[in-house]
């Protein structure tokens, strides 16, 4: 099994089939985790080129360990992006990973669609690690395995995601991902971070937290850029925390089995509370744990190495 | 030179429609159309020396048309030579049946002194076809203190523009129509609300909000298409909209025209063809201030130009570098380069759909610009300026770089198949474009 496009940009046209293969091969990698020898030669003699445009250290961290436990060789780039650079430079320095000889290169830029250029340009595979607000579709994959591995299935559940809708390519690519997967999707925050037209994406929207959380199974808390009320998104801080902060007493308003999970990374206090976040019910820790079992699959599937080394079946 | 257009069908909606006649050109003026000229006959009026110097063109039932006018062009000389000089630019809209351009003031010095306008009319006495420059309503177009419009009338100016920006102050907005109207000026106004822009670059919709693209509402044109409208009315002052890309928008000029304010609008032919759903890809290409609109918008521009809401289809050619269109869609630039391409594109993809037909084309595309700008009456009739293009709507061809005469290779029509080119392009009576053996040459 592999991907069966050159490059992974996102969910938007990735089917529910690919999904479940792509998810079913992240389940053996993270087997590999319970070994004393967390590595396998899977992708021995490949190279992976983390070029990261924007600061990032988690999902940077989670790629370079995903290719270390494979044995690619993996190397990172960071450029810092001014508004003001062109992208002819964007387009040399993947040129020049490319001549290193990268087989994948896993992008993380600011700009939406500026991943899919590089795809279009470049031979080697392209992985998005996020693009703006557009896509995030690893992030996406870590979110749909962590609620499978803990409820069993994706179809038929109610999932909310609570916040900044408009800037969020976690929430774009959570959304495409769950409605091929046949989940009801739910976004919930003030009318002024939910874009123009979300319902058409297949979703319910709400600006009423309380009536957003009747019967739902997972909760899916984003992160409030505190720049966004700066920009006059919303009043303030104490007004969000008020009507879409996670605190204990809101948490009773739902069942005990229902999950909470955030991308990351958080602001204790205000979308969400330490005792949610550090509660039973949050698998906040997981979702971590399986963004590096995901990435491990996509690269494995990207790079196309030989199944035989990973000894996974 | 003298010359003889044979079996050329006219296509003229305010004269000779659809009609097979022969034209005779002699300087830069028609002096016959007949439905049939000998060579034998002429003998009988003209010397020898008119007859020698004769060039007969075979038009096999080509279509003729009035030059056109393209009242939105961005020639970016003085100051951006590297996206398009005024001679290349000029090469574009020959290539492109026009034969009168007016190019906006946005140059490097801004076109707000009598010194710019020169240097422009200058350098367009050596292009191929005639250029009306278009001044700025602001100095330096900041949006401050009025440029010197009394010199700019002066100068020949006949229009005033900040285009590429909004007059953001009202009271300044204000003044320059009032100080304008004295003059006899047209002002036109790049619509725009600065603030509901923000950050925006495409349409806010479905594809903005997919994309994950910062949207620029249409409510940001709306709402200055709305005060200029009432400024208009306060200061009786004509205003003519650039670039028109909103159903809201159309409704509002169609309420103030019904109102008897001296309202024109342009839209582009980008905007009747494309919706925002183009930008999916994000090809920077079809990054263009007002963005793409919705197919809403799109119905009811096209329902406003064939109503005479609309009055007229400008190209806003934007010409821009290689460079300048490489890489992230949200550091593009703004624009697409449209002289060379614009005619086929409106034959291709509305006429020969039965969108628009011809006569709504042509009206939007020569009359109605040479009426706002106060032009001489352009048309095919014995008299009249010998103006013309000369198009083959049959022609089969590709848009590539390389056969657009612009610098400006910058358009997300790029690598489709037409049907439709022009052939022949003749300003004052001479031939400044010929294409009739596929040379696609321009002819100083």
């Amino acid at each position: 099994m592999s991907i069966k496009r050159k490059d992974f940009l996102g969910l938007y046209n990735t089917d529910r089939e690919e999904i479940v293969s792509i998810l079913n091969t992240a389940e053996s990698m993270k087997e590999i985790f319970t070994r004393t020898v967390k590595k396998v030669p899977t992708l021995r003699g490949k190279t992976i080129v983390n070029l990261f445009f924007e600061p990032s250290t988690r999902t940077k961290s989670s790629f370079s360990l995903a290719a270390k436990r494979l044995s690619a060789d993996v190397m990172s780039v960071s450029k810092k992006m001014s508004s003001v650079q062109k992208g002819e430079s964007l387009l040399d320095t993947a040129k020049t990973m490319e001549a290193m000889g990268a087989d994948v290169v896993v992008v993380r830029h600011g700009s939406p669609g500026a991943v899919e250029f590089l795809a279009e340009q470049l031979s080697a595979r392209v992985l998005n690690a996020g693009d703006g607000a557009h896509a995030h579709p690893t992030q996406a994959l870590l979110d749909l395995y962590t609620i499978k591995e803990n409820l069993g299935q994706i179809e038929g559940l109610k999932i909310l995601i609570v916040g900044d809708i408009t800037h969020s390519r976690v929430a774009r690519s959570n959304i495409w991902g769950l409605n091929h997967l046949g989940a009801e999707v739910r976004v919930v925050g003030p009318n002024t971070l939910l874009p123009v037209e979300i319902e058409k994406m297949g979703v319910e929207k709400y600006t009423d937290l309380d009536q957003a959380l009747s019967d739902v199974d997972v909760i899916n808390i984003l992160r409030i850029q505190l720049e966004r009320q700066k920009s006059g998104l919303f009043p303030s801080i104490n007004e969000y925390i008020k009507f879409y902060g996670f605190h204990e007493e809101r948490l009773m308003q739902v069942d005990d089995e229902v999950l909470i999970m955030h991308p990351g990374p958080m602001n204790r206090g205000i979308e969400i509370d330490s005792e949610v976040a550090d509660g039973k019910q949050s698998v906040i820790t997981e979702q971590v744990t399986n963004g590096v079992a995901v990435r491990m699959a996509l690269l494995y599937l990207l790079a196309g190495g030989n199944p035989e080394d990973a000894e996974i079946t | 030179m003298p010359k003889l257009l044979k079996k050329g069908i006219i296509l003229d909606p305010r004269a000779y429609f659809q009609e097979e006649k022969d034209i005779l050109i002699n300087e830069e003026k028609i002096i016959k159309i007949a439905d049939s000229i000998e060579v034998n006959e002429l003998r009988e009026k003209y010397d020898s020396s008119f007859l020698d110097k004769l060039e007969i063109f075979e038009l096999e039932k080509n279509f003729v048309l009035p030059g056109l006018i393209d009242l939105h062009t961005h020639l970016r000389e003085p100051g951006y030579e590297e996206k398009e000089t005024i001679r290349t630019g000029c090469e574009a809209a020959a290539a492109g049946g026009f034969t009168q351009i007016a190019c906006m003031a946005n140059t490097k010095p801004v076109a707000d002194n009598p010194a710019t306008i020169e240097f422009i009319k200058s350098q367009s006495r050596k292009a191929a076809v005639k250029v009306w420059p278009v001044g700025s309503i602001t100095k330096d177009m900041q949006g401050e203190n009025l440029a010197e419009i009394g010199f700019l009338s002066k100068a020949g100016v006949k229009a005033i523009s900040d285009d590429g920006k909004t007059v953001m102050d009202s009271d300044i907005m204000r003044r320059a129509m009032e100080y304008a109207a004295g003059f006899n000026m047209l002002v036109i106004d790049h619509c725009e609300d600065l603030n509901l822009v923000g950050e925006g670059v495409m349409n806010e919709g479905y594809y903005s909000t997919i994309l994950g693209l910062k949207p620029i509402p249409a409510a940001a044109e709306e709402v200055i298409i709305a005060r200029n409208i009432i400024l208009s009315e306060l200061t009786d002052c004509p205003i003519h909209i650039a670039h028109l890309s909103t159903a809201r928008g159309v409704e509002m000029v169609a309420e103030a025209k019904e109102k008897g304010i001296s309202i024109t609008a342009e839209t582009t032919p980008h905007h009747l063809i494309l919706t925002d759903k183009a930008v999916v890809g994000y090809d920077p290409n079809t990054r263009v201030n007002p963005p793409l609109r919705s197919s809403e918008d799109r119905e009811a521009l096209r329902q406003g130009i064939k109503e005479g809401i609309i009055d007229a289809v400008a190209t806003d050619h934007a010409p821009h570098t290689f460079e300048d269109k490489l890489g992230e869609f949200d550091q593009a630039a703004n624009g697409i380069s449209g002289l060379d391409t614009s005619l086929s594109l409106l034959y291709d993809r509305l006429v020969d759909e039965n969108i628009l037909n011809w006569s709504e084309l042509l009206e939007a595309m020569v009359y109605k610009p040479a009426e706002i700008l106060k032009l001489q009456e352009p048309g095919i009739r014995e008299g009249k300026t010998a103006d013309l293009a000369v198009f083959d709507p049959d022609k089969k061809w590709k848009i590539e770089s390389k056969a657009l005469k612009s610098k400006g290779k910058n358009t997300p029509f790029l690598g489709e198949k037409l049907k439709g080119k022009v052939k022949m392009t003749l300003v004052d009576g001479k031939l400044v474009y010929d294409n009739r053996g596929g040379q696609n040459e321009i002819i100083y």
